[in-house]
């Protein structure tokens, strides 16, 4: 399954260009499950991109782990989910030095997420490389309560902090790393359209 | 908008570099700028060919929250066009002079985790507002100052003595090594280098061959324009021919005859003066850092600010 193709929106909604090595310098890779298949993909390109390279996997399963293990690293780092991962991820990149490559590959959430912690060290985001995989759920943050619900799958969908239905805007906060909901019937309390399934 | 300000201070900082503070003469708080910020300075000088006025940018070196006054430091050139000799030689404290409001082409990117400062020679002057800048706002910063001897090192009388200053005189062998500097330095760090075209493009490479970002390296060449030989050039609009003088940018020479040319930097850094030029027999000399490559080999736009011209006829389209 190759990085996913989004339809063209506003422009100031992120795309992701795919993994493309850049040789064996130090690098971090984070990948979810899906993603983690990318990362096969670019070792398979460059088997050279792996030999500076810490992974951190956000899987529940440890088959994958063993996956890319194969692949040679200076090591996995597995955690079940992203709030297990941050501080592994947070901690790599307190490390790093300037050079190091950053690679995500997976949902819009893992990267967007990831992506601002990097952002958050000073590194600008157009040297951060990115390939989507898996599902095109969305990392959602409530504009009025700002609330962060996790794998939106509808649109419009319900805040799981504040209750409010929202619409799911391609609006993105890359200080945040999140999409923007905004509440769907705030002008017409009560007049909420059918929720359909998200699309790509 | 332009300040009328008084000369306070005039303060030898090395054989070639004066320090001036200007104030405002009733003592009002003047605008707060950013480090890395400059104004340009009005020099109007009577001659006998009537009244020149000059405009020369310089960087600040004040504290930017320091409303109380601007000080500018100026390397006097004897082989420039005249502003900086003028600076050096008729003005006196308590003269008056005109100056821009701050504007800043060389901030701070302050998402960054730390920044590393890089001077070269009078190219220190930027950075002596932004490390008070970085100093208040507790930003982890190390700023690397290089001169050939300490008498041209003006800065060595303006910069703290602190750890994370350090100083190169080549002349004494502590030539700066730009390898070292930039080696290591914590993800998430941001370069600024200002001083010749040399060391900028030293520190680029330098960095490139490090895998810095790209957006992670800033520099700022900009310079006061050059002299050259005189030339002329025609007015598309009203077919006016203009003299440019040789100690007179092609901007000068339009603003002496009463062309309207918006401006900023004067130093060829911000585009604000791009022309296009609508015939061009001869070839334009390049002097900013504003025009791509294939803008300058095509010669159909100028930056009257910093570039002259060789030739038989240049029509400006204004």
């Amino acid at each position: 399954m190759p990085n996913t193709e989004f339809s063209p929106s506003i422009d100031s909604r992120p795309t992701y260009a795919g993994l493309i090595s850049q040789g064996a310098a130090p690098a971090i890779m984070v990948a979810d499950e899906a993603g983690a298949g990318a990362l096969v993909d670019l070792a398979a390109t460059d088997a050279s991109v792996m030999k500076h390279a810490h992974v951190v996997l956000v899987a529940k399963s440890a088959g994958v782990a063993g996956q890319l293990k194969g692949l040679a690293p200076v090591a996995v780092h597995a955690a079940p989910d992203f709030d297990a991962a941050t501080p592994l991820v947070t901690k790599l990149l307190a490390e790093a030095r300037m050079g190091t490559q950053l690679y995500l590959a997976g949902s819009e959430g893992l990267i967007g997420h990831v992506s601002a912690l990097a952002f958050a060290v000073g590194l600008p985001l157009d040297e951060i490389q990115a390939e989507h995989r898996g599902s095109i759920a969305r990392r959602m943050q409530c504009v009025h309560c700002k609330g962060i619900t996790e794998e939106v799958t509808t649109d419009p969908f319900v805040c799981s902090h504040c209750g409010l239905t929202l619409f799911v805007r391609d609006h993105f906060s890359r200080r945040l790393g999140v999409f923007q909901g905004v509440c769907v019937d705030a002008e017409t309390p009560g007049v909420v359209p059918e929720a359909v399934e998200i699309r790509a | 908008m332009k300040l009328a300000l008084k000369v306070t201070e005039i303060e030898q900082l090395s054989p070639l570099v004066k320090r001036f503070r200007f104030e405002d003469p009733a003592g009002m708080a003047l605008p707060v700028f950013s480090g890395g910020a400059h104004l340009t300075v009005e020099m109007s000088e009577r001659t006998e060919a009537g009244e020149i006025i000059r405009r020369n940018s310089y960087s600040l070196i004040s504290d930017p929250y320091d409303g109380g006054g601007y000080e500018i430091a100026v390397r006097r050139e004897d082989k420039g066009r005249g502003g900086s000799l003028y600076m050096h030689t008729k003005v006196a404290e308590g003269d008056e002079i005109t100056v821009s409001v701050p504007s800043n082409l060389f901030q701070l990117d302050l998402r960054a985790r730390k920044h590393v400062l890089i001077g070269g020679g009078i190219g220190i002057t930027p950075f002596l507002s932004q490390l008070k800048q970085l100093d208040m706002e507790q930003r982890p910063y190390e700023l690397h100052y290089a001169a050939r001897s300490r008498d041209e090192a003006a800065g060595l009388k303006l910069l703290p003595q602190a750890a994370h200053v350090h100083v190169h005189i080549s002349e004494e062998g502590s030539r700066m090594d730009l390898g070292a500097v930039l080696d290591g330095q914590p993800l998430g760090t941001h370069v600024y280098t200002c001083g010749p075209g040399g060391l900028i493009a030293a520190v680029a490479d330098q960095a490139a061959r490090l895998g810095w970002p790209k957006a992670s390296v800033h520099s700022e060449a900009f310079t006061a324009p050059p002299p050259g030989e005189p030339f002329d050039v025609v007015i598309a609009s009203t077919g006016q021919s203009i003299h440019v003088k040789a100690d007179q940018s092609l901007l000068e020479a339009l603003e002496a005859a009463r062309v309207e040319v918006e401006y900023s930097c004067r130093g060829g850094a911000c585009g604000r003066c791009h022309t296009k030029v609508t015939a061009c027999d001869g070839r334009i000399l390049h002097n900013d850092h504003w025009l791509s490559d294939d803008e300058r080999a095509a010669q159909q736009d100028i930056m009257p600010c910093m570039s002259r011209f060789k030739g038989a006829r240049l029509e400006l389209d204004l």
